[in-house]
């Protein structure tokens, strides 16, 4: 067995791929910030308590209704995205022309508040979620067991990701998006809903968000603080992709998925904070992020 | 007039007669602290807060002239957090008691507070048997179970029926450390062997690829050193990643029964356990679980709860023979020489270290078909009497102990 720098090589592939795995989580809901604050220039911050919702959707859709996964995954994103539109049409409506301070104080609120009443009402440990019947087992890869489950996320989360930067970036419908973005008064001359557009602009971006909740549920606990944990480090991976750049949160994501995984190896205790340390170093050189274009 | 104040007067001082201890500030203050909202919630949390309730009301403090009032905090499993709390409860809101505390990082910051402070700190959540040991005071007493308790419960059974090499997933902190040397001593004690570690942030999230180095390191035994949600994440992904079909089996070094109520018998199953308490003993224990319950959003109660029960009960039972509140080194010596007797845990005893002493039971989680009903979830493998399932009072290198 050819070791590098003392670990397995097969210990090394199994790791980059389970790198890969916790990455496509990174990528959708950084996607999910990248689109909200690319073009509507908010901070989301209520990010984590949707994907947390997406995830508590999906338990209430399997326990009271009876509609397996697959329904989740379509049905879920749907239902948190309405919740996205009231609370872009009741409140940050009134926050774009104001700094994004106050957007960022307002959804940091409300991740607050979400997040209470699910823990006040459902406790803290966590309700079980079974993983879908068609996705169980594994394949042995011979360097490694890979659940079929964990494939799965990685295939479709990739291809969500670049579904999603193909609509924004090479559709028509994205370019009046963007345009919007820039220009709202113009855009509004030609004849477009722009504040209709804004408003389903964000239920897209917590639709993503509610996406990776579903596609956690089965493999991470469904518990009211799963998303609290995750968005900081999703934010970190915003700001080192670069805050308005798809593309860069996408190739961020999955990149940072597998350098976290790499240190999980060689230096476990450090795996929570060595994205943090590389944001700071991105910062330093590189004050708009990897992929942004600086303001 | 005169008539008047000679008779209030008269009243007053005849009220007077009847007040014949002293507490500090006329009441006695139970300061319960532990994690409300994170990973240790459900163990303890709000629960706790409502065992010491049932406590002071089943104890008849008011019938007995003791003025008892009960506050709780979150100290968010953070040492810093939790030192704050505790100082200003005792500094600022004349706090006589400080009970729970799980976390063991935070309840050995709380140890030495209390020590400075001479009041009293009774710890059910926490684990790390040092509190015990050389981290000992005049002030503390250790009351549920231990990290020695559980190695000595947990890994004897299974290194006895074969699991003798051992990987250890470890919370990277005083609580896993601690666990992770107690169950290491043991598997090698009894001729097993530590093939491997690894230690995980805590609170940790993800384990899948600490999962997949203890599959490459091929033990028979993956030992998690981890509790609350850590514990129940652990077990979930090796459920997925295909440890047990593997061959390899999970030793859940601390669960409690609110873990197993997590993870659905289905996952849980066949897991081997060392707890203090279960509410299905007996029927006193059944009985306050009912009560508990009710109050508690169905939730049973878990062995934390039981002994925040049985601490505050055995402490007001102490004030009552002391008739004081105010020196905490005389009453924590009031409580060892006491011994206790509450309808949780019967009969027992505190040892001069500080350690409550009581039998342990091995459990084993029952299969879905075997189960009656919701929380009804362990049968019981083995009963570990009081004097096995502690460590000997010579071997914890506590200052207290005189040799």
């Amino acid at each position: 067995m050819i070791e590098i720098f003392g670990v397995p090589s097969q210990a090394l592939f199994g790791q980059l791929l389970l790198g890969l795995i916790n990455g496509s989580f990174y990528a959708l809901l950084s996607l999910g910030l990248a689109v909200i604050f690319g073009l509507l220039n908010i901070i989301n911050f209520t990010h984590g308590a949707q994907y947390m919702m997406g995830a508590f959707a999906a338990f209430f859709l399997l326990n009271y209704f009876g509609l397996n996964y697959w329904f989740a995954l379509v049905l879920a994103p749907v239902i948190v995205a309405a919740t996205g539109v009231v609370i872009e049409r009741l409140f940050l409506r009134h926050l774009y022309h104001l700094d994004h301070l106050y957007g960022l104080l307002l959804t940091f609120g409300l991740a607050l508040i979400i997040q209470g009443l699910f823990r006040n009402q459902f406790g803290s440990s966590g309700l079980p979620y079974p993983i879908p019947d068609s996705l169980r087992g594994g394949q042995n890869l011979g360097f490694m067991f890979l659940p079929n489950y964990r494939g799965w996320v990685v295939i479709f989360s990739l291809a969500v990701c670049i579904a999603t930067w193909f609509v924004i970036e090479r559709t028509r419908l994205g370019a009046y998006l963007r345009a919007a973005t820039e220009n709202p008064a113009l855009v509004r001359a030609f004849g477009i809903n722009v504040p209709r557009m804004i408003t389903l602009t964000y239920a897209f971006g917590v639709g993503l968000a509610a996406l990776a909740g579903v596609m956690a549920a089965p493999i991470y606990n469904v518990n009211p603080l799963m998303g609290a944990d995750l968005i900081i480090v999703v934010f970190a991976v915003v700001v080192i992709g670069g805050m308005g750049s798809i593309m860069g949160a996408i190739v961020t994501g999955f990149t940072l998925g597998i350098v976290e995984g790499l240190t999980k190896v060689f230096f476990p205790e450090a795996s929570n904070t060595v994205i943090f340390v590389i944001m700071v170093i991105v910062l330093l050189l590189r004050p708009a992020g990897l992929f942004g274009r600086a303001a | 007039m005169k008539r008047f104040i000679g008779f209030t007067a008269l009243a007053v001082a005849l009220s007077c007669a009847t007040a014949q201890a002293q507490w500090s500030d006329g009441v006695i203050k139970i300061g319960v602290m532990n994690d409300m909202s994170g990973t240790y919630a459900d163990l303890s949390g709000p629960g706790s807060v409502l065992a010491a309730r049932m406590a002071v009301e089943d104890f008849g403090a008011e019938k007995k002239g003791m003025k008892v009032e009960i506050v709780g905090a979150d100290h968010q499993n953070k040492p810093d957090i939790g030192s704050n709390v505790v100082r200003t409860w005792i500094d600022v809101d004349k706090v006589d008691v400080i009970v729970d505390v799980p976390t063991s990082s935070v309840a050995l910051a709380v140890n030495q507070i209390v020590k400075d402070k001479n009041k009293v700190f009774l710890v059910s959540g926490a684990a790390a048997s040092d509190l015990t040991g050389k981290a000992c005071t005049p002030n503390t007493i250790h009351w549920t179970y231990d990290t020695w308790a559980l190695a000595n419960g947990t890994g004897n059974a299974i290194v006895k029926t074969g699991g003798d090499s051992w990987f250890f997933l470890t919370a990277d902190y005083a609580f896993g450390h601690a666990l992770e040397r107690d169950t290491a001593a043991v598997v090698e004690k009894n001729g097993g062997k530590v093939v491997g570690k690894v230690r995980h942030p805590f609170p940790g999230t993800d384990f899948s690829s600490f999962l997949l180095q203890a599959q490459t390191s091929k033990a028979k035994i993956i030992g998690l050193a981890n509790a609350g949600s850590d514990t129940i994440n652990s077990i979930k992904q090796a459920s997925e990643f295909g440890i047990v079909q593997g061959g390899q089996n999970l030793a859940a070094l601390l669960a409690f029964i609110t873990d197993v109520h997590a993870l659905g018998l289905k996952t849980a199953q066949g897991l081997i356990m060392t707890e203090a308490w279960y509410w299905d003993l007996n029927d006193a224990n059944r009985e306050f679980a009912k009560k508990f319950s009710a109050q508690n959003k169905g939730v049973y109660p878990s062995m934390v709860h039981a002994g925040v029960y049985s601490a505050v009960t055995h402490y007001l039972k102490a004030l009552e023979a002391l008739k004081s509140d105010a020196d905490g080194a005389a009453v924590v010596k009031k409580m060892k020489e006491i011994p206790t007797e509450d309808k949780l845990f019967g009969k027992g005893e505190v040892r001069a270290d500080g350690r409550k002493i009581h039998p342990m039971y091995l459990f084993e989680v029952k299969k879905p078909e075997e189960s009656k009903g919701a929380w009804d979830y362990y049968k019981v493998r083995a009963t570990i009497p009081a004097d096995q399932a502690f460590r000997p009072l010579k071997d914890g290198g506590c200052p207290l102990v005189s040799n």
